[in-house]
């Protein structure tokens, strides 16, 4: 993976140091919070329920072992001893102090890490394929671009007060696992007739309010092209995207008014001035970054199946695990291992120090020494020899962290919601734990089949519940009580869509129920494998909504003892600062 | 007092700021160094331009393109931030550098501050009029957060990956 250079720690160390001043500022009672506001969002502080919340980088969502071990280190020291990986692939932690952040980041730093863009009106933190550089259907490896893309948006100077916040993916696998129709910006590399290198460029695509899916700016972009051309647009946007109103600031609503002939007519009225001028890269700077993804030492070994076979033949939780979690590798011998945090019971993508420090040590035995963390809130061990998977998965079966359910109903992609976001209408987490409670039993779930559900707690979609198969929102009603809306025939990937709401929303205890009878239609109207998704391609949403609606729902006092909405995991403050 | 090309140095210029009385075409310029709104140089160029020295401030909603063959008659063209955070005025100093190619003083006017300032100055800016509340040395460290940059700008002709040799990855021959 890339190690920084001089050039990059220095210019993290120095943003650490120019941090520590803002905040001693800030304490101090110079910079006042509007003011600061802005520049601690830029370093990924939020102000949220407890206190403050820090959003670590993740570039691309590829980390070392030292890394990990060093957000196990922030857990213990200055957080209660667990984080939250999130959806774009980095990490949180919620219960902060100010005094304390910047030591935090001088800490990040000696392992070259940050905060730096992950929140506020800026370039945010790149995504990208989760598999890259191993999985099979690899076209193009993107992470030498998403690296080269994380240095040019490090303090962009001409980009740091957006309209709104910005977004870019890149894939570059046949299946795109980035989701990069659902970015401001997403890129999916790919080779042209002449097997040269080029980028298919997405733009206007998001979630929150508006999801709409990214429409094509631009067919195929030369690699050399790929900074300039983002800056253009990048320009176009800052100087033409809406100021006064925040819901309608991202770019996409931009596109869509200008229509995307037009936009792409300003890009390219910008990008002329441009091309083949200095910021065009060179082969050299790509070469040297891509120096850094070269493959590890591996061992020639052959596909190693009849001790697998034999393991799995008389082990069922195995052979479930090696079906569901383990994925095929580039590499004869090898094996893509996914970590499930997505135990049933557990916060889906919350770890405990303890884990973490677990995992970083089976990434040095047996992955050498590298981790990803997918945008469904896993963690990857990418290079794993077949060889060692049965002891693999003895060893991370100790700590949890091999349910067999990735792409099953209780894979579920949850944000933090209530108990921690100021934004929320309803908990995200708790309700994530009934349904992975409800449909806990396996070969139910293996009989359901692959299946997204996705759950955030409010519009503002950091669930992605727009493209989940199942999607889940909590919505503001005037009772203040947590209601929810349930949407299905939402995807991601090469065939992404949107999820259409259902019908009136439902009770913290009745989504469970919903759930259960949507799977039910799905169950009874399926012809042979087709996949829940294609089920409601085929039949549409209204046998669904018909049978959901169909019945009254039990009492919810039955399930709960009549104390109607369950407690909060964690003492909520009256106050809740909304920022 | 305002900070240019890096120091602290007094400033004889004064902004003119329509009132709400007053339109472009009638308000009347006084004598001197004066800064006027754009909508006011479009207005009274013929007069304005007789000037011995005049400059002109854009807000954050007027474009660069605005003053498309007129720059060369302006000692300073400001910029003028209603709110720090609105970063349209860093693309109206790229622009104005880049793609019109002026060259004279670019001054940041409004709710200029601290934070912002070493940005502003790799978009072009030169000069800056600080926030009046606050203590202008302050402001003026700002400048020095940072000993080196990724990208190309208008301070920085060339991204970093043109101006150095950085290495590649120790473990290959390739860099
Ligand atoms: S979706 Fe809403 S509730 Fe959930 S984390 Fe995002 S802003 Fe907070």
């Amino acid at each position: 993976m890339y190690r920084y250079d001089e050039y990059d720690q220095t210019i993290v160390d120095e943003r650490v140091k120019q941090f520590r001043d803002q905040v001693r500022r800030r304490l101090a009672g110079e910079l006042k919070e509007e003011e600061f506001l802005p520049l601690r969002l830029q370093n990924g502080l939020y102000m949220q329920i407890h206190g403050y919340m820090l959003r670590i980088a993740v570039p691309y969502g590829l980390i070392s072992s030292p890394q990990m071990r060093m957000f196990a280190h922030i857990a213990r020291k200055y957080d209660r001893g667990y984080g939250h990986f999130t959806t774009r692939q980095n990490i949180q932690f919620n219960w902060l102090k100010l005094e304390e952040t910047p030591d935090i980041l001088a800490d990040l730093a000696s392992v070259q890490m940050h905060g730096i863009q992950t929140s506020g009106n800026c370039i945010r933190n790149i995504t990208s394929d989760e598999f890259a550089g191993v999985a099979q259907d690899e076209v193009v490896d993107p992470r030498p671009y998403a690296e080269i893309m994380r240095q040019w948006s490090t303090f962009h100077p001409e980009f740091a007060y957006l309209p709104r916040k910005f977004k870019i993916a890149i894939s570059g696998a046949t299946d795109d696992r980035a989701a990069i129709y659902a970015h401001d910006i997403g890129l999916s590399a790919i080779k042209n007739a002449q097997g040269e290198t080029g980028f298919k460029v997405l733009v206007g695509g998001g979630l929150g309010r508006t999801p709409i899916i990214g429409s094509v700016i631009c067919e195929f972009l030369p690699w050399q092209h790929l900074l300039t051309y983002i800056e253009s647009i990048m320009r176009v946007y800052n100087q033409y995207g809406r100021r006064d109103n925040k819901y309608k600031a991202r770019i996409k609503i931009l596109v869509k008014d200008l229509g995307i002939d037009e936009f792409r007519r300003q890009v390219e009225a910008d990008w002329a001035d441009l091309e083949n001028g200095p910021g065009t890269l060179t082969s050299e700077e790509v070469d040297r970054v891509t120096s850094f993804f070269i493959d590890p030492p591996y061992e020639a070994l052959s596909d190693y199946n009849a001790k697998l076979n034999e393991f799995q033949a008389d082990n069922r939780p195995f052979s479930h695990w090696m079906a569901k979690n383990v994925k095929p590798h580039r590499i004869p011998g090898y094996a893509i291992v996914v970590l499930s945090l997505k135990k049933p019971g557990e916060a889906p993508g919350d770890a405990t120090a303890e884990q973490m420090d677990f995992i970083a040590d089976l990434a040095d035995r047996y992955s050498f020494g590298e981790l990803r963390i997918t945008h469904k809130q896993n963690l990857v061990l990418a290079d794993v020899r077949q060889q060692d998977l049965i002891s693999l998965w003895q060893e991370a079966g100790e700590q949890g962290l091999t349910t067999p359910n990735i792409g099953m109903l209780t894979d579920i992609i949850s944000c933090p919601g209530a108990e921690f976001c100021t934004l929320a209408n309803a908990r995200s987490i708790p309700l994530a734990k009934l349904i992975a409670e409800r449909f806990e039993n396996l070969d139910y779930q293996y009989d359901i089949g692959e299946i997204t559900l996705n759950i955030s707690g409010c519009v503002n979609a950091c669930g992605q519940h727009h493209i989940g198969n199942i999607g889940i929102t909590g919505v503001e009603k005037k009772d203040h009580d947590e209601w929810y809306q349930v949407s299905i025939g939402g995807a991601e990937g090469n065939d992404s869509s949107l999820s259409k709401i259902i019908g009136p929303s439902f009770t913290f205890f009745q989504v469970p129920e919903v759930i259960e009878r949507l799977i039910h239609i799905y169950l009874r109207e399926r012809i042979e494998a087709e996949r829940f998704i294609d089920t409601v391609r085929r039949i549409g949403h209204a046998p669904f909504k018909e049978h959901v609606y169909a019945n009254d729902f039990v009492a919810q006092e039955e399930h709960n003892n009549g104390c109607g909405v369950m407690s909060a995991q964690y003492d909520v403050p009256y106050y809740s600062p909304r920022f | 007092m305002i900070i240019k090309n890096n120091t602290i140095v007094t400033d004889d210029w004064s902004v003119l700021r329509l009132s709400e009385q007053e339109t472009a075409e009638t308000v009347a310029v006084p004598a001197g160094k004066i800064i006027v709104p754009l909508k006011v140089w479009q207005a009274q160029r013929g007069n304005l331009q007789r000037c011995e020295a005049i400059g002109v401030w854009l807000g954050t909603d007027e474009r660069a393109e605005d003053l498309k063959g007129d720059i060369e008659k302006f000692s300073v063209i400001a910029v003028h931030f209603p709110k720090f955070s609105d970063g349209r005025g860093f693309s109206i100093a790229y622009n104005l550098r880049a793609r019109l190619g002026y060259r004279g003083e670019l001054r940041a006017i409004g709710d200029v501050l601290r934070d912002q300032l070493f940005y502003l100055r790799r978009v072009g800016f030169d000069a800056f009029a600080p926030r009046p509340d606050r203590n202008i040395e302050d402001v003026l460290k700002g400048l020095a957060d940072f000993s080196e940059v990724y990208q190309h700008s208008i301070d920085q002709k060339l991204p970093l990956f043109r101006r150095t040799q950085r290495k590649g990855n120790p473990a290959t021959d390739t860099a």
